[in-house]
């Protein structure tokens, strides 16, 4: 009983980090209809780049805030260099480039810091917190990760219902060609979509970091998971991003608990398959026409 | 522009795609032979891998050039190939033939039950899915290192040669037969009704379906088509290399194939030539000798290869999504234009059966790109 709960508590803590990445290829899916296979590989950039802020002595915190800029402006210089070329061609030229993307910056990252394993520091303690007189496997880092991707969920979530820009935003998602009759700066708002879903990664590169090895692959399982809990939540749903996550984190942990943890690549493999024979729309998804 | 006139009859390309591609594989047939005889064993070494990489891109060229998936881990259905291979020659003695076979069948039934799930919908889901089988695999053989050999991997025996063959050319001449008769068959495919579907199925899913094209099996054959041309490789590969582990097989080689394809010519067989000389020569020697050249310190050297391939596919797609196989064809375009030769009168027959079949490229396929439907974003 012990072992299932500790279990679940990794798991969720685990899940809400694949949301915060799957809330960024949502993003990206709704606005653009591409899958931004760079998302990991850009959040794995941005953590690095914190690395060696926080390698000058300055602090956590401030290392922290650099990561995120870092990813609005690689979002967003990203999104004008390379994909606004691809945007209107086939949708396979768009996964080419964002795919190429993701190998360069692990390139890029392997050059620069070298491709061995590091420890990243976390921004709180990882000892399991006492509750009663059990130890359980939460830790405060764990709270931290759970109110830190809770509250990304509520500011994109006000962002998108309560905000002009937001509005805006879901106009140019929803029909490009009626919003920017409106007078919606379409190209821009795309910008800044992939701006926003870089942040998201950024954060949860931040906070995978101090969980796992440290090296430039690190994202590229967190990077299909988050795939995996996008899928699962419907793929242009945020609300279906956050619980496509914990759903997806709770399954591996009980996969790498009870089975073994060399089993959760394999135990998120058949997850996708069963969702995709089952319930290809996924959860949240609405359901929609293609138009011909 | 040189304008050629009508050529005389035996100096055509026969019209039937069969006899045309039959022609072109014993024309290379014949060079490679002749080609072998003349290199160094290293190098006769280097041109069976160039074989074998080949065939991996010629299939993840049929899959996302004429039927418009793709496949983001087509080195791992290499894996499944060399695998399989070398699983046989542990446990069994069967003949090389069938061991290839196998190796190709066995990445085929993996590419099923990839596919099967993915292609039932339009999207990048396919694309994901195999990213993470790409990922996946190797815990699979950390699981189960009894059976798979653990971090030392298998080893596998260079095929003996008979009679007094060299076994380095013995091993080229088999890797590049196979190379020449998958690019047949996938050639004659493409021309084939297969080939007709698949492109109507990437062109307009809708389309073909109202035109009577199964598209989700239609997807499903192709991807298939395409993991068993890996496994096909990988089946060599390990032939050649002699050993079998998770480490030849890093994701990597998955964006390094796709890279080829891209470069040589998405959706064209011929132009997987081109990508594999890539394959082979960048990551080593072209990595190599540039180091030296402008004194990359370890750490770039490292990773040179990775940053270029990364860059090759970006800047591929930005600026020359048809790859090397599209410039040639182009190039040949402007430079020289054939004048259709005029058709005997009373030969009805021949020319109604020419109407019915629509004029391909001569090597039966096409360097275009699906046309874009990503417009309306939802």
């Amino acid at each position: 009983m012990r072992l299932f709960v500790n279990i679940t508590l990794g798991g969720v803590a685990e899940g809400l980090i694949f949301s915060s990445v799957a809330l960024g290829l949502v993003l990206i899916f709704r606005a653009t209809n591409i899958i931004n296979f760079a998302q990991g590989a850009m959040a794995m950039l941005t953590t690095f780049i914190a690395f060696s802020v926080l390698g000058k002595g300055v602090g956590y915190w401030p290392a922290f805030l650099v990561a995120l800029a870092c990813g609005l402006l690689l979002g967003g210089v990203v999104q004008l260099t390379l994909v606004r070329p691809v945007q209107n061609k086939p949708p396979l030229n768009a996964v080419i480039v964002t795919f190429g993307l993701l190998i360069f910056l692990e390139g890029i990252a392997g050059a620069i810091w070298g491709n061995t394993n590091r420890g990243f520091p976390a921004a709180f303690s990882q000892k399991g917190l006492v509750v009663g007189k059990t130890a359980v496997a939460f830790s405060h880092f764990d709270i931290f990760i759970v109110v830190a991707v809770l509250a990304l969920s509520i500011l994109v979530g006000v962002l998108f219902r309560f905000t002009t820009v937001g509005l805006r935003m879901r106009a140019a998602a929803f029909a490009p060609e009626a919003a920017r009759l409106l007078g919606v700066r379409v190209g821009r708002l795309l910008t800044l979509g992939w701006a926003l879903a870089a942040v998201a990664g950024a954060l949860a590169g931040l906070l995978v970091a101090p969980t796992s090895v440290f090296s430039p692959g690190y994202m590229d399982l967190i990077l299909v998971y988050a795939f995996t809990a996008a899928v699962l939540g419907g793929l242009d749903s945020p609300l279906g991003a956050l619980v496509g996550g914990v759903i997806t984190g709770l399954a591996l942990a009980y996969v790498g608990g009870y089975l073994g943890g060399s089993l959760q690549p394999i135990g998120a493999l058949v997850l996708l398959i069963v969702v995709l024979m089952i319930r290809p729309e996924g959860i949240f998804s609405q359901p929609t026409a293609r138009r011909v | 522009m040189i304008k050629i006139g009508p050529l005389p009859s035996w100096a055509r390309l026969p019209r039937q795609p069969l006899l045309r591609h039959l022609l072109f594989a014993v024309v290379g047939g014949v060079f490679f032979y002749f080609l072998t005889q003349s290199l160094s064993d290293f190098n006769n070494f280097e041109l069976g891998e160039l074989a074998v990489y080949a065939i991996a891109i010629a299939g993840l060229s049929v899959l996302t050039g004429t039927n418009g998936q793709i496949c983001l881990g087509q080195g791992a259905f290499v894996a499944v190939g060399a695998y399989t291979l070398a699983e046989l020659e542990v446990h069994q003695s069967i003949n090389l033939a069938l061991q290839l076979l196998a190796a190709a069948a066995m990445a085929g039934a993996v590419g099923l039950v990839i596919a099967v799930p993915a292609t039932r919908l339009r999207g990048p889901y396919l694309a994901g899915m195999t990213l993470l089988f790409a990922l996946a695999l190797p815990f699979l053989s950390d699981k189960y290192g009894n059976f798979f050999g653990g971090d030392q991997g298998l080893t596998v025996l260079p095929p003996s040669a008979p009679g007094s063959i060299d076994p380095v050319k013995w091993l080229t001449w088999i890797q590049l037969f196979c190379a020449l008769v998958v690019m047949l068959l996938l050639a004659n495919l493409l021309s084939s009704r297969f080939g007709r579907s698949f492109r109507a199925v990437r062109d307009d899913e809708v389309a073909a379906a109202l035109a009577g094209v199964h598209v989700a099996r239609n997807k499903v054959i192709a991807f298939v088509v395409s993991s068993a041309c890996a496994g096909l490789a990988g089946g060599l590969l390990a032939l050649s290399s002699g050993v079998v582990n998770t480490g030849e097989f890093p994701l990597s080689l998955s964006i390094f194939i796709l890279a080829g394809m891209v470069l040589g010519g998405t959706g064209s067989v011929f132009g997987a030539w081109w990508g594999s000389i890539l394959v082979v020569y960048l990551p080593n020697q072209w990595s190599q000798s540039l180091g030296n050249t402008f004194h990359f310190n370890h750490l770039v050297s490292a990773n040179f290869a990775v940053i270029a391939f990364g860059a090759i596919l970006i800047v591929m797609m930005l600026v020359a999504p048809s790859g090397i196989q599209g410039g040639v064809r182009w190039l040949g375009r402007r430079l020289v234009t054939f004048s259709t030769p005029t058709e005997p009168a009373g030969n009805i027959s021949v020319s109604l059966q020419q109407a019915a079949e629509p004029q391909r490229s001569h090597d039966g396929s096409e360097a275009e790109h699906p046309p874009t439907d990503s417009g309306a974003a939802g």
